[in-house]
């Protein structure tokens, strides 16, 4: 059993056409449950600072229960397991309009969500309460010292964990396939079936995917010494997946 | 709509629980037989890669530097994939999904874990080595009775977190045919039709282990306190 190298099935064929459709839905993908993640994430921080027990008990639930069980898991739960228990008008919509691909998107973006929940409140924990104290102290209004101070901070702190947090999205999105949505990887699998050369596919899209990363990463690093206070060192690291 | 009824869990609990969560039973599988060796050998592995991030030799550091860099760029579900179809090439006969569910593991969180290993020596202040050289002990005698038993105390907390990490992962081994805990779910379910139950069901038995290992790791924290 000899394996036999044929890079040319990559640029014959539909191999490329797939491998770029497949590029655009994991874009797709993940760019939708990013945002979803986001507005999640933020909301589900808001509310564990909240003063009213009951909205912190909910967002403390949220927060615990959906970043701790395996995304496969939500994949195949939002994907069969919620469409039965909606009403039939919303069923049908989503049943004509690709169930598997918001079925994805809901899943990444509420599991990423309870993830991005942590990094914001360990972000705004790093910064010290004397701050908002000094800004009173200096003659500005509460909501003056969030946004001309405690925010600036806080968002220059987020950065590296957010952006490692964002990679995990990106990554993670290829879990999308078990649900049959034809992203990156699964297009990858594809060239794989109709060729039969494996090593060749799977170089390919682990390229794609690479570069992805390192292009994203160096964005963001980038950002964050252009925008870096000198004098303040910032170190936060990014919880890994 | 459609009525729920949590009774196929209770129906179905065994092949559920002994087969797909422990292993045991007529098939290859069990999500905490592969998460345990996982965790183990990808530390082991891991420690390796995060000293060989700090040596001195460029020849070491370079590899083990762009090790980390290529896996932490690319999906666990690609990785699971590329050994799916190397390893039989590459060793020339048929491997089983555990193995090569196994292999993809604990190469993949290596990478991870060697981070954090790196992070953890790091960690500890540069005053240790030097007089721990100045007493007389040699590079690896400092190395394994002065600087690992500190950095292992600060790396708990995020070393705990990335063993979550690769629990939950382990349920990726389903797509290759492995019976872990997801797989058993996704079993009963061709057969009963009942997703919202089984898959909720699941997610509990995830979480319940996931959560009581966070909650330890928080106990060690503060038992062990700042280093």
């Amino acid at each position: 059993m000899k394996y036999q190298f044929n890079w040319s099935v990559l640029w014959s064929g539909q191999s490329g056409q797939w491998l770029l459709s497949g590029l655009i839905l994991t874009l797709e993908l993940s760019v939708l449950a990013w945002l979803m993640a986001v507005v999640l994430g933020t909301v589900a921080g808001a509310f564990r600072t909240a003063p009213w027990k009951p909205l912190r008990a909910v967002a403390t639930f949220y927060v615990e229960f959906f970043r701790n069980v395996p995304l496969l898991v939500w994949m195949f739960f939002w994907y069969f397991g919620v469409p039965p228990l909606l009403p039939r008008a919303l069923q049908d919509w989503v049943f004509a309009h690709s169930l598997e691909f918001w079925a994805a998107v809901c899943a990444l973006g509420v599991y990423s969500g309870a993830r991005f929940s942590e990094v914001l409140r360990s972000g705004i924990q790093s910064i010290p309460r004397t701050l908002i104290e000094a800004s009173v102290a200096s003659g500005l209004t509460v909501a003056q010292a969030y946004r001309h101070v405690i925010l600036p901070i806080a968002l220059r702190l987020i950065i590296p964990p957010a952006t490692s947090e964002s990679l995990n999205l990106l990554k993670n999105s290829s879990v999308a396939l078990t649900i049959s949505v034809a992203e990156l990887t699964f297009q990858t699998r594809q060239i794989e079936t109709y060729t039969a050369k494996a090593i060749e596919a799977l170089t390919a899209g682990t390229l794609v995917y690479l570069v992805l990363c390192v292009t994203i990463a160096s964005i963001m690093g980038w950002v964050e010494r252009r925008t870096a206070i000198p004098g303040l060192i910032t170190g936060g690291r990014g919880e890994s997946r | 709509m459609v009525m729920l009824d949590f009774g196929v869990v209770w129906r179905n609990l065994p092949f559920l629980l002994i087969q797909g969560f422990l292993g045991f039973g007529n098939f290859v599988g069990g999500t905490l037989r592969l998460a345990i060796p996982a965790i183990v050998l990808g530390f082991v592995l891991g420690i390796f890669i995060g000293l060989g991030r700090l040596a001195p030799q460029a020849w070491i550091r370079l590899p083990a530097t762009l090790y980390v860099e290529f896996f932490r760029g690319v999906p666990l579900v690609m990785v699971i994939f590329w050994m799916w179809f190397i390893m039989p090439i590459v060793l020339q006969t048929a491997i089983p999904e555990f193995g090569v569910a196994l292999a993809a593991f604990v190469i993949f969180e290596a990478a991870y874990l060697g981070e954090i290993v790196r992070a953890g020596i790091q960690s500890v202040p540069r005053g240790q080595v030097e007089a721990a050289t100045a007493v007389g002990l040699t590079g690896a005698q400092t190395m394994r009775h002065v600087v690992l038993p500190q950095a292992l105390k600060n790396m708990i907390p995020s070393l705990v977190t990335q063993f979550i990490v690769l629990f939950k992962d382990t349920s990726l081994a389903s797509i290759i045919g492995f019976m872990d805990l997801t797989k058993a779910a996704q079993v009963v379910n061709n057969r009963e039709i009942r997703p919202f139950e089984l898959y909720l069901f699941i997610a509990v038995i995830y979480w319940v282990c996931t959560y009581s290992m966070s909650r330890y790791a928080r106990h060690l924290e503060r038992r062990l306190g700042p280093a």
